[in-house]
């Protein structure tokens, strides 16, 4: 069933255009994430759906809730965290989630069986200002104060940005159980190892959605067959497939390069003649899937 | 109500756990009323003065001592003749030379007429004009004396007498300046910068995502410095009392009703700049110079208003503090009630209604 509706809805400041003609959907109690490098406009999009920045044009309606008309009740019904901190760091990590649980007209106890996981953790430092919180924990308070009233929409702009690798492991174990709570969930990430962990993703780039579906239907699209080199001298061994394979699409990963070619594993060996080379067929990640995309635009 | 409840909490923590909040709010008080009560006086004590008294007698005498008991004077230096006046203004050793003529006494028996001759050194105006004044002032006292005294009687006499502030303590003249400066500084610049602050961390942005009405938002931060403000003038008033012996002729009712809708004012002003401003050095800057400089110059605080050339008259007429600071001289010093001031609670109530509405059309409650 349907929760979110995006339509047509564009954004611009000053002639920079942030958003241009952006639609999707999102399912109810789906994890829809939102991928993009910095700059693509996931921020925009997040504010705007929060009814924090009101679109140039287009509409959006959330949970049958226009977004432009009905602002002040979809205020009640989303909870928001926002990129930056942006909780009081001279309030103690309680008396932040007292006060956004009153503002909200609950009370902790109400729902607190929703946050506990995740406030459990930071419960032993709950006299502490969140201005001397770490950044994990900042996070871990951030989110319970935006689900504090039990939200049916929660709007996280890149959660796990600046968040050590453990953490971000368990952020997203912890997205799961609210998704079961029944809460749809939009997520923005500009790490796309974090794109496999949703149920849909939409890929972003200069305000547009390149595209919208799930982890498995952009990785079975992937329409080349794609192979691991490694070689000691990466940017030669990239000039050196680009002679021989002009149409392949080469990209560096670290230490190694993916090529991307309609070419079978054996045809490649057999085209390749240089030493001390590594070739490997592997299945794509979301990351090659990306560059494709944004490489066909 | 919970809402606001909970926000003015909120807003208290943030207060009382920032020392220069704290610092702002009670120690700056103090610390203003001290130095404008003590330090920027008009009044003048211990003038070193001069005199050459070439009679010596009975009168030149009373004359002499008259003015080395009053405490306007000190006698820096006896002179012995004219020759040592112009050295003596040069050292700046004295402000004032008094010279009494030969025979003094003689003179006004006989003739009914004498002459004292004052030489002030005027390169500070003020404290010349001052010196003369009391120095006049003290020769009539004397006069009169002779007069009751003796058959002679004085060729002229002038009585003048200071209505409201008899000995002319020009600390009573600052301190209602000084609460309408401190009002601007906390109801104006300590809210102005709040809201800024709420937009410059980014916990503006959490706050409009909530159920909060933009009403809501305004009323929970102007509550907690409303109250402080009461808190302070009463402070002020109760500095002012015991350092100051300040009266109040007037009615504490008429008092407080003044100070109350002015702080409503200076809270008014304070939204309408952070509405308008995105940053804390910016709301900071027009709380001072929009608003404290004029408190300070324009207001008839320290500058009478009917000195001003026409064009700055003109400029004070739109100043709201000096609507109060004249409020308050009038209940305080003259005992005024809403008869003699309902202009000033009318321009005040008038200024407040304009920001607010300012205020409210400018509020956003989206980001952009």
């Amino acid at each position: 069933m349907e929760a979110i509706r995006v339509n047509n809805i564009t954004k611009s400041y000053e002639n920079i255009n942030a958003l241009s003609n952006v639609s999707f959907s999102i399912n109810q109690t789906e994890i829809f994430g939102l991928i993009g490098p910095d700059g693509a406009g996931k921020t925009t999009l997040i504010r705007i759906l929060t009814s924090l920045i009101l679109p140039d044009e287009g509409n959006a309606y959330i949970l049958n809730l226009d977004l432009k008309k009905d602002y002040k009740q979809i205020r009640k019904i989303i909870g928001y965290m926002p990129q930056r901190f942006s909780l009081y760091m001279d309030l103690s990590v309680e008396e932040n989630l007292q006060f956004y649980a009153e503002i909200f007209g609950v009370s902790i106890k109400d729902n607190y069986y929703l946050i506990e996981p995740i406030y459990k953790q930071i419960e032993p430092y709950k006299e502490r200002k969140a201005g001397k919180l770490s950044g994990g924990m900042k996070q871990k308070l951030a989110l319970s104060c935006a689900l504090i009233h039990r939200p049916k929409f929660l709007l996280l702009d890149e959660p796990t940005t600046g968040v050590d690798a453990i953490s971000r492991i368990e952020f997203w174990e912890m997205l799961k159980n609210y998704q079961n709570e029944g809460i749809t969930i939009l997520v923005s990430t500009p790490y796309m190892d974090e794109a496999l962990q949703c149920n849909r993703l939409a890929f972003i780039k200069e305000g547009k959605i390149l595209t919208v579906a799930s982890p498995s239907e952009i990785l079975n699209n992937y329409p080349f067959n794609i192979y691991d080199i490694k070689n000691e001298n990466t940017y030669q061994t990239i000039e050196y497939f680009k002679k021989i394979i002009p149409d392949a699409i080469i990209n560096r990963f670290g230490q190694s390069l993916h090529c991307s070619t309609q070419l079978s594993f054996d045809e490649i060996i057999q085209a390749t003649d240089i030493n001390n080379i590594l070739i490997e067929k592997i299945e794509p990640t979301i990351e090659d899937c990306f560059l494709w995309i944004s490489q066909q635009q | 109500m919970k809402q606001l409840i909970a926000f003015i909490k909120k807003e208290f923590f943030h207060i009382f756990r920032d020392w220069r909040t704290l610092i702002v709010i009670f120690a700056i008080p103090a610390i203003q009323l001290i130095v404008f009560g003590y330090a920027i006086s008009n009044d003048l004590n211990n003038i070193s003065i001069g005199i050459l008294d070439k009679s010596n007698d009975e009168f030149s005498k009373k004359i002499v001592s008259k003015m080395t008991f009053s405490n306007f004077f000190k006698i820096g230096h006896i002179l012995q003749s004219e020759k040592e006046i112009e050295k003596l203004f040069k050292s700046g050793k004295v402000k004032e030379v008094v010279i009494i003529q030969q025979n003094f006494s003689k003179s006004i028996i006989k003739n009914g007429i004498a002459s004292i001759q004052i030489i002030a050194d005027a390169s500070e105006p003020n404290t010349a004009n001052l010196a003369i004044n009391y120095t006049s002032a003290l020769i009539n006292n004397f006069v009169q004396d002779i007069s009751k005294t003796t058959a002679i009687v004085p060729p002229y006499s002038i009585e003048v007498k200071m209505l409201y502030n008899p000995t002319l303590q020009s600390s009573w003249m600052f301190i209602p300046g000084i609460i309408a400066l401190i009002l601007t500084l906390i109801s104006v610049m300590l809210t102005s910068v709040s809201i800024v602050k709420e937009k410059e961390y980014g916990s503006m942005e959490l706050l409009l995502v909530t159920p909060l009405k933009s009403l809501t938002i305004i009323i929970g931060k102007v509550v907690p410095y409303f109250i402080l403000s009461i808190i302070n003038i009463s402070f002020i008033f109760l500095l002012g009392h015991i350092f100051f012996a300040l009266p109040v002729q007037g009615s504490l009712f008429t008092l407080y009703m003044l100070s109350t809708m002015y702080i409503i004012l200076a809270l008014s002003i304070g939204i309408f700049i952070s509405v308008n401003v995105a940053n804390q050095q910016v709301a900071m800057l027009i709380s001072l110079v929009a608003l404290m400089l004029p408190t300070i110059l324009l207001s008839g605080f320290i500058f009478p208003i009917e000195n001003m050339p026409k064009w700055l008259q003109l400029f004070s007429i739109i100043m709201p503090p000096r609507y109060f600071i004249e409020g308050l001289r009038g209940i305080m010093l003259k005992g005024n009630g809403f008869q003699e001031l309902w202009i000033n609670f009318l321009v005040i109530m008038f200024m407040t209604f304009i920001f607010i509405i300012l205020s409210i059309k400018r509020f956003k409650s989206r980001l952009i």
